[in-house]
């Protein structure tokens, strides 16, 4: 359960496993990042959609 | 050099022209997010008390932000659209609630998740969290208010009554860290005291505030776009951009 090791400026997380644990908050942040992701993909997707079907009613 | 504004006040020139911006922002919020998310996540340190938690707030905080910001912004295209009866404006309004309900939305749950760990609860009855949740009871009011309503120049104008009255919430939301005591902490930024965490941490999240901010602008503009197509749809310009997209 490594959190990020701090070294000149930057931090360093050392593998992808303490990367994705994020110091034991891993489901909090990344709970929050991916739900955040997935509404906006899905806004993209449905006025994708809805200008489809907007130009399908005019013709 | 003068512009004619005017001229874009019409949805048969402001269609082609959201068509650009929506591409111009949407390139600016991914290159935005793209390095604030590399700040936050390697260039931030931990924070000394919330150990790596903290790094919800680069989404959470420009969130809940947006979600003020375009309530505010989608009160006033309804307020000009009810004293001018623009009818571009009433559009713009009906564009900007459903992203506005998507950050609203965004800033509750980030503020669940961050919640959890730091204060140990996923919600309090408190006035900050209250006050934003009525901020997205609101969004959903507005659109649902207008989806009851089948001509669209009454649905504007119901809307816009709503979407006035309702913009008071919005500075309850902003100062009620400071009118109330609350669980929730005062601002992370302002403009009278000196920010109260690293350079770094303060970076991301704004440059995370910019990348929400243009992402919002090419989503209201895409939207706007689906909006002009279907209330114009008997239209010249509408028919010749139909028969040019298919």
């Amino acid at each position: 359960m490594g959190g990020a090791v701090r070294e000149g400026g930057g931090v360093s997380w050392g593998s992808l496993d303490s990367f994705l644990a994020m110091g034991g908050y891993g489901l909090y942040v990344w709970g929050s990042y991916a739900v955040t992701l997935v509404l906006i993909v899905a806004e993209l997707v449905l006025l994708a959609k809805r200008r489809r079907s907007a130009v399908g009613r005019i013709r | 050099m003068s512009i004619n504004w005017f001229k874009y006040s019409s949805p048969q020139t402001f269609f082609p022209l959201a068509g650009k911006l929506a591409l111009v922002f949407g390139a600016l919020a991914i290159a935005a997010c793209a390095v604030g998310l590399y700040i936050g996540f390697f260039v931030a340190p931990t924070d000394a008390q919330q150990g790596e938690s903290y790094r919800i707030i680069f989404i959470h905080v420009p969130a809940a932000w947006m979600s003020m910001f375009l309530y505010v912004v989608m009160a006033l295209w309804a307020g000009i659209g009810l004293g001018f009866n623009t009818r571009l404006s009433g559009m713009m309004a009906s564009a900007i609630a459903p992203t506005g309900a998507l950050f609203t939305f965004i800033a509750l749950w980030t503020g669940s998740l961050w919640g959890k760990p730091t204060w140990g609860t996923w919600w309090v009855w408190d006035a900050r969290l209250t006050s934003e949740l009525i901020l997205l009871f609101l969004y959903f009011g507005f659109i649902a208010l207008q989806a009851s309503i089948d001509d669209p120049r009454r649905a504007d104008k119901a809307g816009a009554l709503l979407a006035l009255v309702g913009v008071i919430n919005v500075p309850i939301i902003y100062f009620s860290v400071k009118w109330w005591n609350t669980l929730h902490q005062g601002a992370s930024v302002s403009l009278t005291k000196s920010p109260s965490m690293a350079t770094t941490m303060l970076t991301a999240m704004l440059i995370m505030t910019f990348g929400f901010w243009f992402y919002g602008i090419a989503a209201v503009l895409l939207r706007a776009r689906c909006i002009m197509l279907e209330r114009e749809r008997g239209s010249e310009w509408a028919a010749q951009y139909a028969k040019a997209a298919a």
